[in-house]
C-alpha cells in the first residue's frame, strides 16, 4: 500500500504538464469548434442546396471517419500541400492537433445547434416577426436563448468525449496525459499511472458534468 | 376610409384552395368577426393579411399602403421597408399565444418597442405597466409565461400586440385553447379594448361574444365569403349554410 502511494505521488509532479495540453486541447477546441459550428449549422439549414449539401457530406466525412485518421491526414498531408507554394511551412505538431479537433467537433455540434433550432416552435418566429423584430434580432435575441437551454444536455455529453478524445492527440505525438501514462507504465513496468492518468480525466470530467448542471439549474427559471 | 382591403385573393395550399377570390373592406375603426366552420379558410385570411402566408393571387392594402398586388398576373409584394413598415401598423393575437419563454411578462412586452421602436426603456416600462394594469396583470410582471394560465398568457399576448399601438388589431381564434372560464375572462379584456376606437379583425367560434362586440360579420365556408352583414342580419340569415352554422350554437 505504502508503496503504491509513494509511486503515486512521485508521478504526479510529471502529470502536470501532460495534463495542461490535455486541458489547453480541450478549451482550443471549443473556442474554435463551437462558432464554427454554428455557422456549419446555420449552412446545414440553407435554402440553397449548394450550401446545404456540401455541409451535408462535410459532416459526414467528419463523423464517419474515425478522427485519429483525421489527425494523421492533417498532420502529415496538409503541409506537403502548403509546401509547393510555400517551401518554408512547418505545421506545430499542437497546432494540427487542434485544427482537426476543431473542424471534427464542429460538425458534431452543428447537428446538436441544428436539433436545438429546429425544436423551436414556428410560433416563435411568427411572432417576433409580427413584433417587428428583424432575423438577425430574432435570432440572438428570440431563439439563440432557448436553443442554448435545449442543447445543454447533448452538448454537456460532447463536452466530456471531448475531454477523453484529448488523448487520441498522442498518435502524432503530442505529449499528453495518455502518453505520458503510457510511456510511464512501460518504463516502471506498472499499471499505476495508467490508474491515475483515468482518475485524472473522470476528476475532469466530473467538474464538466457539475458546470453543465449549474448552467441547467441557472436557465430553469423557463420551460 | 378603408383600413384593410383585400380584393380577389385567392390562396392554395398544394392543390387544396383555400381561399377561392375573396374580396373584403373593413373601415377605420370597425371590429369584424370571422367565423365559419374549421377549414373554411378563416385563419388563413387572417395570415394571408398578416404577410404571415404568401398569397397566389389578388391584392391586398393596409392603411393606404399596399402590401402586394397583381402585375402581369402575377402577385408582386412591396419592397422589404415598406412590408415592414405595414406590419408595424397591424398586431396579431395568436391562439397558442406564442410568448417568449425565456423572457418575464414585462419584457416580453417592452422588448419590440425598446428594440424595433427605440422607445426609452423607461418610457417603455411604464407604458408596459399600465396597460398590465388595465389587463388586469399587474402583479404579474415578474412572472414567466411558464407560470401563467392559459386566459393570463392570452392577455399578456394582448399587452404585448398593444405595446407597439398597432392601427389594426388581428386575433386568430384568441380563446380556442382556452377552458370556458378562462375564455370569459380573455373576452371581457377583448371587449374593453372597444374603447380604444382601435380596428379590429376576430376569427372566433364564440357566437355570443361576436354577435355583442361586432360591427360586421363575416362568414366564410369552403374558401369563399357567403354572407357579410352586421350581427343582427347574420342570426336572421336565410342563407341555409349560415343558418345551419349558426342553429349549432342555439342551445
Amino acid at each position: 500500500m505504502k508503496e503504491i502511494v509513494e509511486s503515486v505521488i512521485s508521478l504526479l509532479p510529471y502529470m502536470v504538464e501532460p495534463t495542461i495540453t490535455a486541458i489547453k486541447l480541450f478549451f482550443l477546441t471549443l473556442l474554435f469548434g463551437l462558432p464554427l459550428g454554428m455557422i456549419l449549422a446555420l449552412g446545414r439549414m440553407s435554402k440553397l442546396a449548394i450550401i446545404r449539401y456540401p455541409i451535408q457530406f462535410y459532416n459526414l466525412v467528419m463523423r464517419g471517419t474515425p478522427l485519429i485518421l483525421q489527425l494523421y491526414l492533417i498532420y502529415y498531408q496538409i503541409p506537403k500541400w502548403i509546401q509547393m507554394y510555400n517551401p518554408e511551412f512547418r505545421f506545430d505538431r499542437f497546432t494540427a492537433v487542434v485544427v482537426g479537433f476543431s473542424i471534427n467537433y464542429a460538425a458534431y455540434f452543428c447537428e446538436i445547434y441544428r436539433g436545438g433550432i429546429q425544436g423551436i416552435p414556428k410560433g416563435q418566429y411568427e411572432a417576433a416577426k409580427m413584433l417587428g423584430f428583424t432575423k438577425t434580432q430574432t435570432f440572438f435575441r428570440i431563439i439563440l436563448p432557448q436553443v442554448i437551454k435545449r442543447i445543454l444536455p447533448p452538448l454537456g455529453s460532447e463536452f466530456m468525449v471531448l475531454v477523453k478524445d484529448t488523448s487520441l492527440a498522442h498518435v502524432i505525438g503530442v505529449a499528453e496525459l495518455y502518453l505520458f501514462s503510457t510511456n510511464q507504465m512501460a518504463t516502471r513496468g506498472s499499471m499505476t499511472p495508467v490508474v491515475v492518468a483515468g482518475v485524472f480525466y473522470l476528476i475532469m470530467n466530473w467538474i464538466v458534468e457539475k458546470g453543465f448542471l449549474v448552467l441547467e439549474k441557472r436557465l430553469s427559471y423557463y420551460e | 376610409m378603408s383600413m384593410v382591403s383585400v380584393s380577389n385573393l385567392k390562396k392554395s395550399f398544394g392543390k387544396n384552395e383555400v381561399l377561392k377570390d375573396i374580396s373584403l373592406e373593413i373601415k377605420d375603426g370597425e371590429i369584424i368577426s370571422i367565423i365559419g366552420s374549421s377549414g373554411s379558410g378563416k385563419s388563413t385570411l387572417l395570415r394571408c393579411m398578416n404577410q404571415l402566408e404568401t398569397i397566389d393571387s389578388g391584392e391586398i392594402k393596409i392603411d393606404g399602403q399596399t402590401m402586394v398586388s397583381m402585375e402581369n398576373g402575377h402577385p408582386v409584394y412591396a419592397p422589404k421597408n415598406t412590408l415592414r413598415e405595414i406590419r408595424m401598423k397591424t398586431g396579431l393575437v395568436f391562439q397558442n399565444f406564442n410568448l417568449f419563454p425565456h423572457f418575464s411578462v414585462l419584457r416580453n412586452i417592452i422588448e419590440a418597442p425598446v428594440q424595433v421602436c427605440k422607445i426609452p426603456k423607461d418610457q417603455a416600462i411604464e407604458e408596459a405597466r399600465e396597460l398590465l394594469k388595465k389587463l388586469g396583470l399587474s402583479d404579474k410582471e415578474n412572472s414567466y409565461p411558464c407560470e401563467l394560465s392559459g386566459g393570463q398568457s392570452q392577455r399578456v399576448s394582448i399587452a404585448r400586440a398593444l405595446a407597439l399601438k398597432p392601427k389594426v388589431l388581428f386575433f386568430d381564434e384568441p380563446t380556442s385553447a382556452l377552458d370556458p372560464e378562462l375564455t370569459g375572462e380573455v373576452l371581457k379584456v377583448i371587449k374593453s379594448l372597444t374603447e380604444y376606437h382601435m380596428t379590429m379583425v376576430i376569427v372566433t367560434h364564440e357566437m355570443e361574444f361576436a354577435r355583442e362586440i361586432s360591427d360586421r360579420m363575416i362568414f366564410m365556408d369552403q374558401g369563399v365569403i357567403v354572407e357579410d352583414a352586421t350581427p343582427e342580419e347574420m342570426f336572421q340569415s336565410k342563407n341555409e349554410r349560415v343558418r345551419s352554422f349558426l342553429g349549432k350554437f342555439r342551445c
